[in-house]
Parts: C-alpha cells; sequence; structure tokens
C-alpha cells in the first residue's frame, strides 16, 4: 500500500539533503515541502508539533531529525 | 583487517581518506555524516581556490574528489563509532550497530558537537523550538521573535541572518560579545535585534513548544522572562574526544593532544581536525591536518612492514 510520506525541508539544511538521500535510496515516494519559501507548509509543521527541519510525516507520525534508524525502524524497513 | 580506519568524514577526515587512496592504503572510513561541521557554514570565504562557496557545496566536492578512489577507501556512511579499543596487531572499531571492524592505524578526525546550556527545558524542547543549527531551522522562524544564545561569532552570524527572518531577536551572552567587530555593527544596526548582554539563561519555558525563556541579570539578579518561540544556542563546541579517552587522556579543553606529527601519545592512532589540540578550527587547517595524519599513519605502516 503507498503511505503518504511527507518530507519539510529547508535549502540550506543539510541533513535534509541526507534525508532525502535516504527515502531516495529505500525507494520511498515523498512529497517535499520547502517551508523557506512556503508559509502554509511552514504552518502545517508547526501544527505537527515541530519546529525543526527536516520533519517527516506520515500515518499520523512525525518524526523530527535525520535519525537513520529510527526512520528505518518506523518505515518497516531492514 | 584494514590498514586504516578514519574515524570522521568532515575536511579532516575526507582529506585523510584521499591522501591515504594515493598511498593505496586500504582503508575503511566511517562517518555518521559525509562533511561533518562543513555542512553547518552558510557561506566559506576563506577555503583557498574559492573566493566563497558554501559549506554544502565545498562539502560536494571534497565527496566527489573523495568518491574518486572507491577501489581504496570504502566509505561506511551513517554509522556512529562507539568503542575504540586496541587489539593483537592494531584497533578495534565498534559501530552503534553492533559491527567491529580492525585496522592497524587509525586516523580520529571526530570533530566537535555543540556545547548545551543544561538548563530545564533545553532536551525536552528540541525540535520544538530549541534548535543548534541555525542554518537548518532559521526559516522556520518566519515572524516569530527568537533568542539567540552567546557572544562568539556563530551565535553573531546565527542572529545577523535571523534578523532578516524573525519579527525580533533577543542576543543573550553571558560576557562581552567577542564576535568579529563587524558582526557586531551589524547586529546593533540591525533594528529588530535586543542584545542583553551578562545575563544567564536560567529556563527554556514551554509544554509542547517553546514558549519563552527566564534570564537572570548577573549583576543585579534581577530576573525576567521573554516570549519566544524559538531558541538558538550558538555556545561553542565540544571536542569528540570520547572514543580515545580509555587509551589517552584528552587535555584541558577535553581536545586529543597531538604533536606536530599528528601522533596522539598511542602509537598508530593519529588525530586530526577539530577534535585535536592543534589552534583554531578552520576548515583549511583541518584538510591540512587531515593530510599531515594520512602521511604519518602511511610511514607508520610502513615501520610495521620492516
Amino acid at each position: 500500500m503507498a503511505r503518504e510520506v511527507k518530507l519539510y525541508t529547508t535549502p540550506t539544511c543539510p541533513y535534509c539533503k541526507m534525508a532525502k538521500k535516504f527515502l531516495e535510496d529505500n525507494g520511498i515516494k515523498y512529497q517535499e515541502f520547502n517551508i523557506a519559501e512556503d508559509k502554509a507548509a511552514r504552518e502545517e509543521l508547526k501544527k505537527c508539533g515541530s519546529l525543526a527541519v527536516p520533519t517527516i510525516c506520515f500515518e499520523g507520525e512525525t518524526l523530527v531529525g535525520f535519525n537513520e534508524a529510527e526512520l528505518k525502524q518506523k518505515l518497516g524497513l531492514k | 583487517m584494514y590498514d586504516l580506519i578514519i574515524i570522521g568524514g568532515g575536511p579532516a577526515g575526507m582529506t585523510a581518506a584521499v591522501y591515504a587512496a594515493r598511498k593505496k592504503i586500504n582503508t575503511l572510513l566511517i562517518s555518521y555524516d559525509i562533511g561533518g561541521q562543513g555542512l553547518t557554514s552558510w557561506l566559506v570565504e576563506n577555503y583557498m581556490g574559492y573566493q566563497f562557496i558554501g559549506g554544502r557545496e565545498l562539502m560536494q566536492k571534497f565527496e566527489e574528489q573523495l568518491n574518486q578512489f572507491p577501489t581504496s577507501v570504502k566509505v561506511e556512511e551513517g554509522k556512529m563509532v562507539e568503542k575504540l579499543s586496541k587489539v593483537d596487531g592494531g584497533f578495534e572499531v565498534k559501530t552503534h550497530d553492533g559491527e567491529t571492524y580492525q585496522a592497524r592505524a587509525i586516523v580520529l578526525a571526530t570533530g566537535k558537537s555543540p556545547r548545551k546550556l543544561g538548563v530545564p527545558g533545553e532536551n525536552e524542547l528540541l525540535g520544538r523550538g530549541v534548535t543548534y543549527c541555525a542554518i537548518c531551522d532559521g526559516p522556520v522562524f518566519a515572524d516569530l521573535n527568537v533568542a539567540v544564545i552567546g557572544g562568539g561569532n556563530s551565535a553573531l552570524e546565527a542572529a545577523n541572518d535571523m534578523v532578516k527572518i524573525a519579527r525580533h531577536v533577543y542576543l543573550i551572552s553571558l560576557v562581552a560579545l567577542t564576535a568579529d567587530e563587524i558582526l557586531i555593527d551589524r547586529i546593533k544596526n540591525a533594528g529588530n535585534a535586543t542584545i542583553l548582554l551578562e545575563h544567564e539563561v536560567l529556563e527554556i519555558k514551554g509544554t509542547n513548544r517553546v514558549e519563552g525563556i527566564r534570564i537572570r541579570e548577573l549583576k543585579s539578579k534581577q530576573e525576567k522572562e521573554l516570549a519566544v518561540d524559538g531558541v538558538f544556542i550558538e555556545i561553542g563546541l565540544i571536542p569528540n574526544s570520547g572514543l580515545l579517552k580509555e587509551l589517552v587522556a584528552p587535555n584541558r579543553l577535553g581536545e586529543i593532544q597531538v604533536n606536530c606529527a599528528s601522533e596522539t601519545g598511542m602509537p598508530g592512532i593519529f588525530g586530526a581536525g577539530d577534535v585535536t589540540s592543534v589552534p583554531d578550527k578552520q576548515i583549511v587547517i583541518a584538510a591540512g591536518e587531515g593530510a599531515k595524519a594520512a602521511l604519518q599513519a602511511h610511514r607508520y605502516l610502513q615501520r610495521l612492514r620492516n
């Protein structure tokens, strides 16, 4: 089942680049929101309870920061 | 067993890896990230060959150069090294996932990490308004009020970037500002910044996100609360020297003490970059020290063979 993965980023954030690479390497489709430009996305991010990037939201989960081990576990990857 | 394990993938570690590769040393580079602290510089204006270049872009160029040598250097990215110990014929490195790797020689280039304030609310509200990465999270605080803690160059750079993004910036420093004059002038003229010197932070307040900070003026002992949505902590860095602690004691500043030949006091372990006692933490210096450490490791390995 395809799940909706949202990735909130800023263009200057190195950990966002790492998160993107991780998702791409693992074949996970995601929608990226650049909160430096996209005001609506910035508000959405705050509603998730996060004030940091990268934040990854899917199925009610909010993962703040890039933590590969945690991401793998939550996304059910080996 | 590898000939050499380089721990750390910042400017020092990557340069060491390129030098090791050119000597055809069988090398493993282990790092949580590729780029290290180089990734968190907005703009680098003093790396020779580039009048100005973004930190991230410069690190990409380092990585491209490193990738020219895939046969000599294996790279393990995304791994945290937890333990370094001495074994028969060399050293063993254990990573967070339980894997172990062995090598005859080690280059430690583990850099530095942000120093924490150590006040209530700091850990609890991390990612919820508390940040150590201004370059990452700055835009999140558009049109909000923020506090930047610290008085050095990193703090002033963060404050000067945030006055363009945030509604109001409070710059709070325990001591007089130590940053470059040009940065101090810039924040004084910003118009939407308040500078509070000789103030200490007592608490970061908020339940689900940062709502304010409680500070105290050192002389008068007077406390006050500022309503802010973000707290940028820029109070310096601490060396990531813990791995070597059991083998060689760090210096007074917690750094790995090295001599001019990058030697640490434990034969076979070399140090490079910001984690070491070499004065001045700069990308150009770290890169040079990485080169030195790899060449010294090469000589050490040759001596082992003879």
